[in-house]
């Protein structure tokens, strides 16, 4: 089998690795790109750790072939913020204790930001729906909603 | 496991492609089933031909009484569009119930429609608007009924390794015409239905009789059941409660569920099924009346 190139837009840097063509686009991101910060759960799409955002999208990267990235722009937990300086969601889920295991924190948090980069000030139906494919075994989602309500006053500025 | 993957961006393009590897390449889209297919040995191919990037295969556009959905368009853009919600609104409220967010994303409604599962949200309310799916075998196309595309269960008529579904073309509505969509799913997000029901109706000008009703339900055969001794007692007739029930009755004589530990046993699912086509048909004759 022949590898392909990907070239993609990877948390705003221009990145291009050769991948064998049935390779996910979440095993790429964990094991050769070493962006662990984006989780593998179920692998079918049910469980929504490994959201990322594709083109502005959240997108199962567990189902998304490799190859789809090309030329597209991804997001990962990695590329909105920094130990130093977090993301207004990475705050308000450590201020509203939106985070128990923290497993599910990434996908939720990707899901949460693609929901506010469309929708600054979404009302509660918006914010269901955009967490609805994200499972969280521990807090019971309430603590989630408010974090993401938070972070979008903040974002209000 | 797949040796190849392919971006081509033009229909004739895709086409050479698969022709090219002789039954061994098949096409993909949002590939949301698919993709679990292939992890699970269920299908296997040697090259996807994957035509997500086609542009004109990517729009959703009004063309002389219908809508062209192309076959890209996702079940999160059909949801969202102000063309379908005012031509089609059962289609777009059907879209917005496929699996989570992340899924209606990338998974496309050509895809729900060709995966030929039975309870498949969009291809329910498609085959109750009577909705046509556009096939290009590479010489010829030709316009099938989504309803008629069915073999068995999970089986398309359709070739993804010689043909691909180029559109959907999807009737506007039109004056005095009502639909409805009613879902019986055992939670509300992320859940398969366990029945789900589409109807579509036309009244006649005084708006108290029926000139014809459509009535779809699912999953209770190999595809979208329509049931047709029910819609055959709506034709001409008024649109009272009486009517409705009656025809509601006589439209499950064509189902036929199985009993499934997901979905609910054949029993309960025959019982409550005339009470949603029921809520089904009701709801589409207020919507047809405000018309």
């Amino acid at each position: 089998m022949d590898l392909m190139k990907l070239s993609f837009m990877l948390n705003g840097e221009a990145t291009e690795i050769m991948v064998d063509p049935s390779d996910m686009l979440v095993d790429i991101l964990r094991e050769r790109l070493l962006l662990t910060g984006t989780k593998k759960g179920c692998g079918k799409g049910e469980c929504g750790a490994c959201t990322v955002i594709m083109d502005g999208a959240a997108v199962n990267s567990c189902m998304i072939p490799a190859m789809k990235a090309m030329g597209t722009t991804v997001q990962t937990i990695e590329g909105i913020g920094s130990p130093n300086q977090l993301h207004p969601l990475q705050e308000s889920f450590m201020d509203e204790g939106a985070i128990q295991c923290g497993f599910c924190t990434p996908g939720m948090i990707m899901s949460a930001k693609a929901l506010l980069d469309s929708t600054p000030h979404p009302d509660g139906a918006q914010i269901k729906e955009a967490i609805a494919g994200n499972i969280c075994r521990c807090t019971g989602y309430v603590k989630i909603e408010k974090a993401i309500l938070s972070a979008s006053e903040k974002l209000k500025g | 496991m797949f040796q190849a993957y392919y971006m081509p961006q033009t229909v004739q393009e895709a086409m050479d492609i698969l022709s090219g590897h002789k039954g061994q390449a098949a096409i993909i889209a949002g590939g949301t089933d698919l993709v679990l297919d292939i992890h699970e040995g269920k299908k296997n191919f040697s090259a996807f031909v994957d035509i997500s990037r086609i542009p004109n295969l990517r729009s959703i556009e009004e063309e002389d009484g219908f809508l062209r959905l192309g076959a890209a368009v996702t079940h999160a853009q059909a949801n969202r569009s102000a063309l379908v919600q005012a031509a089609a609104p059962i289609l777009a409220e059907a879209c917005g119930k496929v699996g989570s967010l992340q899924i209606r994303n990338v998974a496309t409604l050509v895809g729900n429609v060709v995966n030929a599962q039975p309870a498949a949200d969009a291809a329910v309310a498609l085959a109750a608007l009577s909705a046509k799916a556009v096939i290009d075998d590479g010489t010829t196309c030709r316009e099938v009924l989504v309803e008629d595309l069915y073999a068995e269960v999970g089986m398309c008529k359709v070739n993804p390794t010689k043909e691909i579904v180029t559109s959907l073309l999807v009737p506007v509505q039109k004056k005095r015409q009502g639909s409805a969509f009613v879902r019986l799913d055992q939670r509300k997000a992320l859940a398969l239905p366990m029945l789900n029901v589409a109807a579509v109706v036309q009244l006649d000008e005084s708006g108290e009789r029926f000139e014809w009703a459509r009535i779809i339900m699912a999953p209770v055969g190999p595809g979208p059941v329509r049931g047709f001794e029910g819609e055959n007692l709506l034709a001409g007739a008024a649109a009272s409660r009486e009517t409705i029930v009656q025809a509601a009755k006589a439209a499950v004589k064509h189902a036929n569920p199985r009993s499934s530990a997901l979905r609910g046993s054949r029993e309960y699912r025959l019982g409550v099924l005339p009470v949603l086509v029921k809520r089904a048909l009701e709801a589409a004759v207020i919507h047809a009346q405000k018309d």
